[in-house]
């Protein structure tokens, strides 16, 4: 009897225990290491905007403060964008024909505001507060990276829930004096009150961060 | 002569030889043409597992308010099909593993069906969990992967073991039986002369050729997963147990669950077995390799795990009046009095009563009269299951939260889906693979010409 299978059959073989294992290495990456990736959360990613706004030139360079801008940080939810007059308060004075603020100036003739793509988004269904994170000493630059080098706008942080609960599970580390909050550049030094300090300085004692409705509500 | 004085019948017609009994259940499979009644059954087989289709689809378009489910009877059909097709499961587990570690002889010419039926029924068995779940597409958060919430399942609750176990039962059910029906698709290789059974086989024995060093491994690998297959069969059954009794729920919270829930499905997996093997031995002509000696064997387990279920049953009774808790009592007199009384009797009666004439080997031998009972057990088993999900449910502890639970259409569409499915796939393995171990038949042929 002629054989059923030429010897190319074991090559077959071998390429589809290949692909198994290909399957499984591909499941692996999809499943665990992808969405790691800054890739996958648009970390470092820059949004193209109406008005190429530069954090740098405005925090770094001019020394304007975030509340300046983000007027509700500290009372809200929200923490604001500020609308087309905040702008003009010095742009009606300075740079008034440049062509980078067409927009910013046609906002203001039809009253209708600037649509700033949002940078940093968080799912409908996770409740965020910007102002008790303020208030219980959480400096901006925790979660949204050095603005004041950035040319343009972009996530810092992946803002995956892992990246919320590293921080609710043990907030002491990454909390900071209250003078210190706005503070881009601010590192922990020898004189900055231990984190166990800090916690008991700001009241977050007897409180599960990590339950769930905490977030989810 | 009494009929206790009949002689036992062999577990092979003695006139089989090895040679003969090869080629008569290659035939089987070779067959250019399937059998009239292969498509007979076929037919409507395929149309319920298309309604299994539909149902599926339209359930995730619209999700599962289509089903009956609501407060307080949010365990609807969905768990009751599951727990019945894994049930089922079991019996096949139970035959081919446990009695192949015990070296039970009879057991060769049913492994492959009741395995067969075990790989369908656990299939069945495997979809409604996920279904059930209210966001399907994200079954896989059942699983402990590290996932960018660090989230993970409660490793402490029964729904995450029995998410495991349901896993390496499907994944080791189907390792089992394709490992077992290796050397069996080397022989229809060989046997066949036409090109494409050639080629389909030939890459199923995965290069098979009966080696000495290959039957060695083939055996060690076999008595392992056997030994592995088991145990398994009484702790996946166990963990579908602690599902209900981990909860404070009326009827459920019991310590015998496991074992209760174990018996329960071993009756309704021999009741499955007989139901299958009686028509396929004449419908193929199997007589002589299903012999009046398995059909026995089979009533007499039927026999036996209905009366561990009738100890189970009583035991039930038992703890609900012996530890006196009112909420307990309300439930169990509305189980027996109420909307779904006829539920319970029924299971008593399927389950426990019409069992008992397997006593009397005369009635055993009758055929007609065994499926006639294997089929009541297997409705019964399903009728325990509404009993245990529905009627507790449906009486909490918390009066003001009491309901009732009618199953939609979609509810029902699905359930006779699967049952499609069930015989569809079984069917398939009808015509595709050898019904008999062709290899393990013919060793206990050689046996008995030495």
């Amino acid at each position: 009897m002629a054989a059923i299978f030429r010897p190319s059959a074991n090559l077959a073989a071998k390429f589809f225990l290949l692909g198994m294992g290909g399957l499984l290495a591909g499941g692996v990456f999809w499943w665990w290491v992808y969405p790691r990736t800054d890739y996958a959360r648009g970390v470092g990613w820059v949004i193209d905007q109406p008005v190429p706004f530069s954090h740098e030139h405005h925090v770094a360079g001019l020394g304007i403060d975030c509340r300046f801008c983000h007027t509700s940080v500290e009372v809200s939810a929200n923490a604001g964008m500020p609308p087309t007059y905040t702008c003009m308060t010095c742009h009606s004075q300075i740079w008034t024909n440049a062509a980078l603020l067409a927009p910013v100036r046609d906002s203001l003739a039809h009253d209708a505001p600037i649509a700033w793509k949002v940078v940093n988004d968080l799912p409908n269904y996770v409740y965020f507060n910007h102002s008790i994170h303020i208030a219980k000493g959480v400096g901006c630059e925790s979660c949204h990276g050095s603005v004041d080098r950035m040319a343009l706008t972009f996530k810092a942080a992946s803002l995956t829930m892992q990246f919320c609960l590293n921080c609710h599970r043990n907030p002491g580390p990454n909390l900071r004096p209250r003078a210190a909050i706005y503070d881009t550049e601010w590192r922990r030094g020898p004189d900055t009150p231990s984190p166990d300090a800090l916690m008991k300085q700001y009241g977050i004692v007897n409180r599960d961060l990590t339950d769930c409705s905490i977030c989810h509500r | 002569m009494s009929t206790t004085q009949l002689p036992m019948q062999p577990v092979v017609d003695p006139a089989e030889s090895p040679g003969a009994m090869t080629d008569r259940i290659a035939a089987i499979v070779l067959r250019e043409r399937a059998y009239l009644w292969w498509w007979l059954l076929m037919i409507p087989s395929a149309t319920l597992a298309g309604v299994m289709v539909v149902s599926i689809l339209w359930l995730f378009y619209a999700g599962i308010g289509i089903w009956g489910i609501d407060w307080p009877v949010v365990w609807g059909f969905a768990i009751i099909n599951y727990v019945w097709w894994i049930g089922i499961a079991s019996g096949g587990t139970f035959i081919s593993a446990l009695f192949f570690l015990v070296r039970v002889e009879w057991r060769t010419s049913l492994n492959r069906l009741a395995e067969s039926m075990t790989l369908f029924a656990a299939a069945c068995a495997g979809i409604y969990p996920i279904l059930h779940l209210g966001r399907p597409w994200f079954f896989y958060w059942l699983f402990p992967y590290p996932n960018t919430m660090t989230l993970w399942p409660q490793f402490r609750s029964p729904l995450f073991w029995d998410f495991c176990a349901i896993l390496a039962y499907v994944v080791s059910s189907i390792l089992f039986w394709y490992l077992g029906a290796i050397p069996d698709f080397a022989t229809m290789r060989d046997t066949s002369v036409r090109r494409r059974p050639q080629l389909f086989y030939g890459v199923l024995a995965l290069g098979f050729r009966g080696s000495g060093r290959e039957w060695r491994n083939f055996r060690a690998a076999y008595a392992v997963l056997a030994a592995i297959m088991a145990p398994m069969v009484c702790s996946v059954h166990s963990i579908v147990g602690l599902d209900f009794a981990a909860a404070q729920t009326t009827g459920w919270h019991s310590t015998q669950f496991p074992p209760f829930f174990v018996f329960g499905a071993v009756l309704s997996g021999f009741g499955m077995v007989l139901f299958l093997a009686l028509p396929l031995r004449r419908l193929l002509r199997l007589e002589a390799f299903i012999t009046g000696r398995h059909l026995e064997v089979l009533a007499r387990l039927l026999l036996v795990s209905s009366l561990c279920v009738i100890y189970a049953y009583m035991m039930d009774a038992f703890s609900t009046y012996y530890g006196a808790e009112p909420a307990e009592k309300i439930f169990f007199h509305e189980r027996v009095t109420g909307l779904y009384a006829g539920v319970y009797w029924s299971t008593l009666l399927l389950n426990c009563v019409l069992p008992q004439l397997l006593w009397w080997r005369r009635l055993r031998l009758n055929q007609a009269l065994v499926w006639l009972i294997s089929s009541g057990v297997i409705v019964g088993m399903w009728l325990e299951r509404y009993g245990i999900v529905v009627v507790s449910l449906h009486r909490p502890k918390l009066p003001s939260a009491w309901g009732n639970f009618t199953a939609s259409i979609w509810d029902w569409a699905l359930f006779a889906g699967t049952v499609g499915f069930f015989f569809a796939g079984l069917l398939v393995v009808v015509r595709l693979v050898p019904i008999i171990s062709i290899f393990e038949m013919r060793e206990i042929l050689r046996k008995r010409q030495a």
